[in-house]
């Protein structure tokens, strides 16, 4: 406690629930900060950031613009390793498709509390509303993870805790009980409105939207999997799920076609880990390929590079072949045509 | 010499967690300058600067294309 403060670590995933919980904590007069963790699987942008079409978007993380409303701190940190065991093996199971919510709620808390502990502040806010979320977020979930995450009686649910039994931060007065909401259910109508009256902009009333829950992003990441033979990843690999087109035409190997300038771009940053391709004598995109290659590999490979290509009506296009540390190569192809691009190659 | 950060390729919001672990060991009046290809590191690495109390004197694309910021670090 300084200043007579007590002190609260916020949750702060950049949506509305996490932004109104650190209000009311500002508004009974607590010190509150806000943490917000990076898994290398949060929707925040990644995309629209990288595509040149996207950039007329106004393109900003999301909770340093919740922290900015707020005038708090905003403590961004990186769990991207630790997080791949709550991925790999999460005790609770998954939802619909990898998305493993429970753990990582727990998981989550449980780090908040880390950091609680070791600067010395005094209780956990999270913007969780009753029934709002079918996994994490119910009667029967919410003692999980504070029994789980270690942090007991110092985490306070302030937009339910009126529907929850008393907290810490409640029994010793160091916040009014009064003063909190109970809000159950999905609809986010009061939120909604509390977030007029304080005048607060956000992008989505949902925050901390993850890629682990949709599903196109799910079937790449197995396709990874399965093509390795075991479930495990880095965070350049999950981060390249986010981009371009993936097309498996043989099971030994994969290639990520840069969509437009943008991704282009971003997956040039990768040509020293991968071999990759383009076409010379046409615009058209940089193509990464994932995987071992032989000759013929290559050349279909190449072709496909050209397909993608404006030279794609061409008899013959002159593709780049570069390799890690090694020599550019040049290979001529003929595009691949149209309906020898299988539809089952695409991820 | 003045400190550098290159943070191309990197999408939010790593931009800012680099930057926050490098002004972690500069001190008051030293000038960090970040490269990054993220175009949204424009809006939020000036939003951490705010928030911690940091000065951007410069934030702009250059003709390559890249995201530069340069820094005043204020502790």
């Amino acid at each position: 406690m300084e200043n007579g403060k007590r002190k609260a670590i916020v949750l702060l995933s950049g949506g509305l629930d996490s932004m109104l919980a650190a209000r009311l904590m500002l508004d009974q007069g607590i010190h509150v900060e806000g943490i917000n963790f990076f898994t290398g699987f949060c929707v925040e942008g990644h995309t629209h950031a990288v595509r040149e079409d996207r950039q007329k978007r106004n393109l900003r993380n999301s909770a340093l613009h919740s922290a900015e409303q707020l005038g708090i701190r905003l403590h961004i940190v990186d769990v991207i390793d630790e997080y791949k065991d709550v991925v790999l093996n999460p005790r609770h199971g998954y939802g619909t498709h990898l998305n493993p919510c429970l753990d990582c709620k727990g998981f989550m808390v449980g780090k908040a509390r880390a950091w609680m502990e070791q600067n010395g502040f005094d209780f956990i806010v999270t913007g969780e509303v009753l029934g709002q979320r079918p996994m994490s977020q119910r009667r029967d979930t919410f003692p999980v993870i504070a029994r789980e995450s270690g942090a007991t009686d110092r985490l306070l649910r302030p937009l339910c805790a009126r529907l929850l039994p008393e907290t810490l931060p409640e029994r010793e007065g160091w916040v009014d009980r009064e003063r909190l909401l109970g809000l159950s259910g999905r609809s986010r109508k009061p939120q909604i409105a509390l977030a007029a009256a304080y005048g607060f902009t956000y992008a989505q009333p949902a925050g901390g939207c993850c890629f682990l829950t949709d599903a196109n992003y799910t079937h790449k990441l197995k396709d990874l999997w399965r093509s390795r033979g075991e479930r495990r990843y880095d965070f350049d690999d999950i981060m390249l799920l986010k981009i371009g087109r993936h097309l498996r035409p043989r099971p030994h190997f994969k290639l990520i076609v840069g969509r437009e300038a943008g991704e282009n771009r971003f997956l040039e940053g990768y040509r020293n880990r991968f071999v990759h391709m383009w076409a010379l004598d046409h615009n058209g995109p940089l193509v990464l390929l994932q995987g071992d290659a032989n000759e013929a590999d290559l050349d279909l490979a190449a072709s496909i590079t050209a397909r993608f290509g404006q030279g794609r009506g061409a008899l013959k296009v002159r593709v780049a072949v570069g390799r890690p540390g090694g020599p550019l190569g040049e290979r001529d192809v003929k595009p691949l045509p149209a309906h020898a691009l299988a539809a089952e190659w695409y991820l | 010499m003045m400190p550098h950060l290159d943070a191309r390729y990197l999408l939010c919001p790593m931009p800012v967690i680099r930057v926050s672990a490098c002004v972690a060991g500069l001190s008051t009046g030293e000038v960090l300058t970040v490269r990054c290809t993220d175009r949204g590191a424009l809006n939020d690495l000036p939003a951490w600067c705010r928030l911690e109390g940091h000065e951007v004197l410069q934030a702009e694309a250059d003709s390559s294309g890249d995201v530069v910021l340069t820094i005043l670090v204020h502790k």
